[in-house]
């Protein structure tokens, strides 16, 4: 257990050391500075017109998805990013060599970096949403939606590109892992849109395609999960194309992402064990 | 100097199609400061990463400090200090060295009185607490070698210790390994160089092609001594009485002749036939071959520089 904590707080103090979180915060504050600005002269414009109230309601609830959408996609490259070199690049300059032949198992050094990794990225999400969240309110006063209800399925997303990262460290070298990695997001991404799509325009088998893409890598499905859940009823059946929710994932779809992660971090850790350094 | 603390047969590591180590079968006493020689790409770095369970053996088997390879708690009571030592560099080598005690199961005052013992041992006490990245080669290999003392382990690998070192650095490890040596440490040195070995070890191994080929006990006598004598006049039949006493007897220059005698006993009556013969005496020498030579000799015509 020991072993577990030591290698949870030097990711933690590695990722302070080398300015990661430094540069995660700058990016953003400069996110929602671009966030803030845009909303508040789209706001002072809907003001001026003399918009209904439920029109502004409508508008400021569907820029708050968008931003919503963004932080979970800056998220989602943090999440691919961050622990991409974790393991290969320590196996590859010799640092793990070291820390391996210490009389700890390879298994805590993996769900070591996983714990440190997972609490940076889940911050950086907390921080993303809750300044989402801030913003809106500070410029709009009460919206309809309810970004707190979408977060669990955000964070169990990001944690799981994050797991997928950290297995394909294990055998793959840094830049093929994030190559990787960052097309297992996108096979969830298109799979979205196809289902999406195909939801919309009244295919069947387009939907099963987005389904089974999304059983491959159920990032995305998660995603939209969570804009279905944190959208007002209104606005669910409004339909705008970022968000749509033509088809929405199951419950299911939730347990057989937990269970995705699980499987991925169980894999890594089997095939870091039998790694050779 | 009994008790085997490494113990192997037979191990054998293949890497794809190519066989990195072969037939790795050797013996290392408690106490013992073993050399493992060999050329580059001969396979030591392999055997001693397959020692410490970071690759897997493909055959043989093999024991370390008598618990079989790759037995976790067996590793608390070793230390390891890689050939190209790597670490965390953006930490300070307080930290660094913090974090490792802490993965050997080390905390609290107990790990940083070792850790303030060792940084003072290695000379590193007054750059301990700036970041490793701003270290010279040579700082970063004493930080690895306090790295690997801190478990005070019973048996340490040192795998090219003195590489990137100046002279004082590698007096220093050389001090260090006598250290070791007076408690009772087993230390397995792989280095090429063979200067630092001769110095050190009691016993080495040379390893070609993935095989142990020869093994020697260091400063024992090897039966015979071999003679580098400088006389004048050096005629013929001087030579020819010199055969009396020994073997291999060669004429290099005008004045100087190397010929093998059995033991050093010869050579006071060596000496009183020379000078009872009026020959003049400027000096007689006895040669011990170099590790270097050995090593030579050993790895045979067929080796080149790797």
């Amino acid at each position: 257990m020991q072993s577990i904590l030591a290698m949870a707080q030097l990711t933690l103090y590695e990722a302070r050391r080398r300015r990661i979180v430094t540069a995660a915060v700058v990016c953003a504050a400069a996110f929602l500075a671009v966030y803030a600005a845009g909303l508040f002269f789209i706001h002072r414009e809907q003001l001026r017109e003399g918009r209904p109230l439920f029109q502004q309601q409508a508008a400021m609830s569907v820029l708050t998805i968008v931003g919503l959408y963004a932080a979970n996609f800056l998220s989602v490259l943090f999440a691919v990013l961050l622990p991409v070199d974790t393991l290969s690049g320590e196996i590859d300059s010799g640092v793990m060599q070291t820390v391996a032949s210490k009389p700890i198992r390879r298994a805590d050094v993996v769900i070591g970096k996983w714990f440190g990794h997972a609490l940076i990225v889940m911050g950086y999400v907390l921080v993303l949403t809750l300044g989402v969240m801030i913003v809106v309110r500070l410029i709009a006063g009460t919206v309809a939606v309810r970004p707190l209800e979408g977060l669990p399925l955000m964070l169990l997303e990001i944690v799981l590109l994050m797991t997928v990262s950290i297995a394909g460290g294990t055998r793959l070298s840094t830049v093929t892992n994030g190559v990787m990695a960052l097309g297992f997001y996108g096979i969830a991404f298109v799979g979205g849109w196809i289902e999406q799509i195909g939801g919309f325009a009244g295919s069947q088998a387009a939907k099963t395609v987005g389904i089974v893409a999304s059983l491959i890598s159920p990032a995305d499905a998660l995603w939209r999960l969570a804009s279905y859940q944190v959208q007002p009823e209104s606005l669910r059946n409004f339909g705008a194309a970022v968000f749509a929710t033509s088809s929405v994932p199951t419950t299911l779809m939730v347990w057989w992402a937990a269970g995705f992660t699980v499987v991925t971090l169980i894999f890594a850790v089997r095939s870091f064990s039998t790694r050779q350094l | 100097m009994s008790d085997l603390v490494i113990d192997t047969r037979g191990l054998r590591k293949w890497f794809g199609p190519t066989l990195a180590v072969a037939d790795l079968s050797l013996s290392v006493c408690a106490g013992e400061i073993f050399g493992f020689l060999g050329p580059n790409g001969a396979g030591k770095t392999t055997s001693v990463k397959m020692l410490l369970s970071l690759v897997h053996p493909d055959g043989g088997n093999g024991r370390v400090l008598g618990q079989p390879l790759g037995d976790r708690l067996t590793r608390a009571r070793v230390g390891f200090l890689p050939e190209h030592f790597r670490f965390h560099d953006c930490l300070t080598a307080r930290e660094l060295l913090r974090f490792h005690g802490r993965l050997y199961g080390l905390s609290g005052s107990d790990l940083d009185m070792r850790i303030d013992r060792l940084l003072a041992r290695v000379d590193l006490l007054e750059a301990a607490d700036r970041p490793v990245r701003g270290y010279s080669k040579g700082m970063m290999q004493r930080t690895g070698l306090a790295q690997a003392l801190l478990n005070d382990p019973v048996l340490v690998f040192l795998d090219e210790p003195t590489s990137g070192l100046d002279p004082l650095g590698r007096l220093l490890v050389r001090d260090i390994i006598s250290d070791l040596r007076d408690r009772g440490t087993t230390v397995f040195l792989n280095s090429h160089l063979l200067g630092e070995v001769e110095a050190t070890c009691d016993r080495v191994a040379f390893v070609k092609q993935g095989r142990t080929i020869h093994e020697m006990v260091l400063g024992q006598s090897v039966g015979f001594v071999d003679l580098e004598i400088r006389v004048s006049p050096l005629d013929a039949c001087l030579l020819e009485g010199l055969s009396a006493f020994g073997s291999a007897i060669s004429q290099s220059t005008a004045d100087i002749v190397r010929m093998r005698v059995e033991s050093e006993a010869t050579l006071p009556a060596l000496t009183r036939w020379l000078v009872e013969r009026g020959a003049n005496v400027y000096g007689l020498q006895p040669r011990r071959k170099s590790l270097e030579e050995w090593f030579v000799e050993v790895m045979g015509d067929d080796q080149r520089p790797g």
